[in-house]
């Protein structure tokens, strides 16, 4: 069988009809993958057999489709930037990248994409790099089912596992990133789906978005990550079926945004996390369908934030429900499920008759001073939150939800 | 020495005669048991029990704690016309009462635990920890009380009183001053105003024992930091023994002039 596809790839390759297939390896004319591209034209196809390379500063200048057949290894030793593309329709499958240089002055990626259109990199696997995949000026690309992982230790001395700067439609799709600065990282993006990825032990951010309008990421799973995932300075981002979790810590969110507008975040799950969703300057932003179980603080919204609506939501066994900084409050909750609410439904249309006040006296007070921590789950604290719950003096007057559900919100 | 283990040995039989030790017993038992049966992971328990010790032990080791010495007044009568030293007959009389009561929150706690869960996780010893210190401390400080005062109801009161502060106010006090010191860094302080209150530094040291530190912010990495160390870990030690060696040695020196 191996014979006969090695005859109709030789065949193939007289009869001019798929002209232009160079392969390199041990076996090859060809045994370095530079050499390799030194005599590709454009549109052709350079297959890598398995083996280890040690290579860097590979330029692609034209198009290319390039192939790793039986995992070839592609090791930079640390130094500079593996693959350098320049130019469009370049497609990459099928290695393992490793070793992509650490510098304070460049960022030296893997597999960098410069000013392209039509860029694929799909089922690689890349390990130990500074950045992994760096886009940047780019169109079009496609990122997915790539395994990414990083050895990084601090911050300044570790790179993004996905950096787009300046793109438009990108996809990442179903990547597996660990062991990063950000795993995912987005500035000055727009129109790109970021989906079933899983992002987890990143030392900062699961995913960073950065001035990145119009954008949506969808069914990924952020776990374990220094401080969750950020979303700041941007407009119409959807958030959807996401799960956030684990990030604990005591700077640790699950999702912390920062001047969002006009966007959505629906059935997502935010799971053990220090916050669930830290909120600051965010306006007109539709929070709806999602679980907040276990968190320390489910939802912590600052006073700065003007019509969010929160609705249908579920809150379950958080130590703090809400907790924000004013009395003042210019968002709106309505029919989501609190399991700490103790009200009655006369009617029995699964509605509560009784309106809950989601903010506790002492997340206010704690807002507020925060060393007065240190009283947490005291007596005295219990005390007042009970009294302030009858008769509501401090805590904001119009944060309540009016009609909250008697039942957990499928 | 002797006469001191005598003491405690008559004492004991005498409490364990008592209803009284079943029934605090039980309660613990059945407490931790039946929180293993609803809830399951024994850090949940642990964190349950907690606030069960930190209201209930301390509420009634002092108040067990005046009963009993009200109610061996006779017995001490009778013992002073004897040639036996007064250390001897108040610590046998307070060594008595405290090591029952330990004992019998570490079987009521303990043995659930043991047979629920199997290990015992750091969060499990602190519990221990704190329960049996607070019932040291807050006999010690009913010893105080009772000596000092003659009238039975006046101390049953003042203890119920202290009880109080320790329990509620003292927290509410820590609030007005954190609030009315707002401007100035507070972090260091907090620390300090913990160390004043046994319930509070029990409380904080079984916080830190459950990922909940994280929710306490700087506040709380800076008392998981100072109290995580050895040197933090022996402070918090020889702040709750002192809570409980100095009523002891004021409740002696009252006791060895009194005037029976």
């Amino acid at each position: 069988m191996l014979a006969l596809r090695v005859i109709v790839i030789i065949m193939l390759m007289s009869s001019g009809l798929w002209a232009n297939l160079v392969q390199v390896g041990s076996a090859h004319s060809q045994t370095t993958i530079s050499g390799g591209l030194e005599v590709t034209e454009p549109g052709d196809t350079l297959l890598v057999h398995s083996g280890t390379y040690q290579e860097s500063g590979l330029k692609i200048p034209h198009q290319l489709t390039l192939i790793g057949r039986g995992k070839p290894i592609i090791d930079g030793n640390l130094s500079g930037e593996i693959i350098t593309i320049t130019a469009d329709d370049v497609s990459i499958e099928g290695f393992v990248l490793r070793g992509s240089g650490l510098s304070h002055l460049d960022e030296n990626a893997a597999v960098r994409f410069e000013e392209s259109q039509g860029g694929r990199i799909s089922k690689n696997i890349f390990e130990d790099n500074f950045f992994a995949v760096y886009i940047s000026q780019s169109e079009n690309c496609i990122i997915e089912n790539n395994i990414i992982k990083g050895l990084a230790e601090t911050e300044s001395r570790s790179g993004n596992g996905i950096h787009l700067w300046y793109c438009k439609d990108i996809t990442i799709r179903g990547n597996y990133i660990s062991g990063h600065r950000d795993g995912i990282y987005l500035e000055f993006v727009e129109q790109c789906v970021v989906a079933q990825n899983h992002s987890t032990k990143n030392l900062r951010y699961g995913l960073h978005f950065m001035f990145s309008n119009h954008n949506e990421y969808n069914n990924n799973q952020f776990d374990n990550n220094g401080a969750g995932v950020a979303v700041m300075y941007s407009r119409h981002v959807d958030m959807e079926n996401n799960v956030f979790a684990d990030n604990w810590g005591s700077a640790a969110y699950g999702l912390l945004l920062k001047d969002i507008y006009d966007s959505r975040i629906t059935d997502n799950q935010f799971t053990r996390n220090t916050v669930g969703l830290y909120s600051e300057a965010c306006n007109r932003i539709q929070v709806e369908g999602n679980n907040f179980a276990n968190n320390g603080w489910a939802i912590k919204i600052m006073a700065n934030s003007m019509d969010n609506v929160f609705t249908h939501n579920n809150f379950l066994a958080n130590t703090f429900d809400i907790a924000t900084n004013s009395r003042q409050n210019f968002n709106a909750f309505n029919q989501n499920y609190w399991n700490r609410y103790r009200g009655y439904d006369l009617d029995k249309d699964g509605i509560g008759d009784v309106p809950f006040r989601p903010v506790k006296l002492f997340s206010l007070l704690t807002e507020k001073n925060e060393p007065a921590l240190m009283l947490m789950r005291s007596i005295f604290v219990e005390i007042l939150d009970l009294a302030e719950s009858y008769l509501p003096i401090l805590t904001p007057a119009t944060l309540i939800d009016e009609e909250p559900l008697m039942r957990v919100n499928q | 020495m002797t006469t001191l283990l005598k003491i405690i040995k008559y004492q004991l039989h005498d409490l364990l005669r008592g209803k009284w030790f079943i029934i605090y017993t039980a309660v613990f038992f059945l407490l931790t048991d039946g929180l293993f049966r609803f809830g399951g992971d024994p850090g949940q328990v642990s964190l349950s029990l907690m606030n069960v010790v930190l209201f209930v032990i301390p509420l009634v080791s002092i108040v067990f704690g005046t009963m009993f010495f009200y109610n061996s007044r006779e017995f001490m009568e009778l013992l002073l016309s004897q040639p036996i030293s007064r250390v001897a007959l108040f610590l046998g009389l307070y060594l008595g009462l405290t090591l029952p009561l330990s004992a019998v929150y570490l079987i009521g706690v303990g043995v659930p635990f043991m047979y629920h869960a199997g290990i015992m996780t750091g969060s499990y010893w602190i519990l221990l920890l704190v329960g049996v210190s607070l019932t040291w401390v807050f006999t010690a400080l009913a010893f105080l009380v009772a000596v000092l005062s003659e009238q039975r109801v006046k101390g049953v009161g003042m203890t119920i009183v202290l009880w109080l502060f320790f329990a509620i106010l003292y927290d509410g006090i820590i609030l007005f001053i954190l609030f009315a010191l707002e401007e100035y860094p507070l972090e260091k302080l907090t620390l300090i105003l913990s160390m004043f209150n046994p319930i509070d530094l029990g409380r904080i040291l079984m916080l830190l024992q459950f990922d909940i530190a994280a929710l306490m912010g700087y506040t709380g990495a800076l008392f998981s930091r100072f109290y995580g160390d050895l040197l933090g870990s022996a402070v918090a030690v020889l702040a709750l023994w002192t809570w409980c060696a100095t009523p002891v040695w004021l409740g002696y020196r009252a006791f060895s002039r009194k005037d029976f």
